[in-house]
């Protein structure tokens, strides 16, 4: 009797099952990228501190029920938001800041440091209309931290700031993390949101 | 001279398919390990408003608060009125308090006190549910929130 050699098992069929395999799991996969808009809320307190804000160093755009936009008393095309708002923070009424390069307006903002933006909405405002107020003011700071950053060391403060963030910064990660803070510090993000309002 | 013309007339080779396996078990795995099944499942609409300003979530250190109208299956019994979930299930406002609470619990404790609360909010939602909510969490003293967005921008510049 002489030994017989073992049958080859058949694996033709081994694709058909990891295929099989292959479409389930591409169809269940949902890759996450959760991305978005942070905000820290205020802290709550009993009593307001009174604050002595002048007017013209607030910013206000007002939302109404219809998504109708209202930015300092003007109503205004969701495009146009961004543009007044850089105007707006860029502006350094009082002459202090001198890297502002806005038309010097005395009736708008004294200097980045004191301007305040501050978004009111309705109740029954749409959140999709809410997000894109949101979304074109952080734009707004955005595009001035982006001209200092590239005026004073060479580089995207957005690009560099998300590059901290995922871990593909290449170099002094801690240098860079100073540079940053000096850049939002030249223009602090001061962007209140108020209540909202019950409509009539 | 036949000895140059033997294969002529013969039939195409097949390819080999031997290696198909393997490049399909590549990509199988490629998909197994990038796979998170959903964890919870959607009660409410989902379809994100979008903006390009932003910023990445922190996985590790996120709740998740979904808000909109009830998904089409569930409307004849919730209605159309913007609700509330967390976890798997709808939670009313008042109740938001102790379903963070308990949706906090489950990070690991070092994060805890870090935690940031990403709002997953329908783009038809009124924003006078969000401001519930936004209250609600200053209550609590989790500050730190994330509207999460879809990309893009609808806004023409």
């Amino acid at each position: 009797m002489g030994r017989r050699a073992t049958p080859e098992v058949n694996a033709g069929s081994m694709a058909d099952i990891a295929f099989l395999l292959l479409i389930f799991f591409l169809v269940t996969t949902t890759i996450e990228k959760d991305k978005g808009i942070a905000r820290q809320l205020p802290p709550k307190q009993d009593e307001q501190p009174p604050v002595d804000i002048k007017e013209k160093n607030i910013f206000v755009v007002t939302v109404n029920k219809e998504d109708q936009i209202l930015a300092d008393n003007e109503l205004m095309d969701i495009q146009d938001i961004r543009q007044a708002a850089i105007s707006f923070l860029d502006n350094g009424g009082d002459g202090s800041c001198d890297y502002c390069k806005g038309e010097k307006d005395i009736a708008s903002s004294d200097n980045p440091e004191k301007a305040i933006i501050t978004v009111k909405s309705d109740r029954e405002t749409s959140y999709k209309t809410y997000i894109q107020v949101q979304n074109e003011l952080v734009a707004a700071y955005n595009f001035l931290r982006n001209r200092e950053s590239e005026r004073l060391f060479g580089f995207e403060f957005t690009k560099v700031k998300s590059a901290i963030a995922t871990g593909d910064f290449k170099g002094n990660e801690e240098r860079a993390q100073a540079k940053l803070q000096e850049i939002q510090a030249l223009f602090p993000m001061k962007l209140s949101e108020a209540e909202a309002k019950k409509s009539q | 001279m036949s000895k140059f013309n033997k294969k002529k007339g013969g039939e195409l080779p097949a390819v080999n398919t031997a290696s198909l396996p393997d490049i399909v078990f590549m990509l199988l795995f490629f998909f197994m390990v990038v796979t998170v099944l959903r964890k919870d499942n959607m009660l409410v609409q989902q379809k994100l408003p979008k903006a390009d300003q932003v910023e990445k979530l922190k996985k590790d250190r996120s709740v998740f608060i979904y808000a909109g109208k009830p998904s089409s299956r569930y409307k004849e019994k919730f209605g159309t009125e913007g609700k509330i979930q967390i976890g798997d299930k709808y939670t009313d406002i008042n109740a938001l308090e102790f379903a963070l609470s308990e949706a906090r619990t489950k990070l690991i404790p070092e994060l805890q006190g870090k935690v940031v609360v990403g709002l997953k909010v329908d783009e038809q939602t009124n924003v006078g549910l969000l401001q519930d909510v936004k209250e609600k969490l200053r209550d609590l003293n989790m500050v730190k929130i994330i509207y999460i967005t879809a990309p893009g921008n609808d806004v023409q510049q």
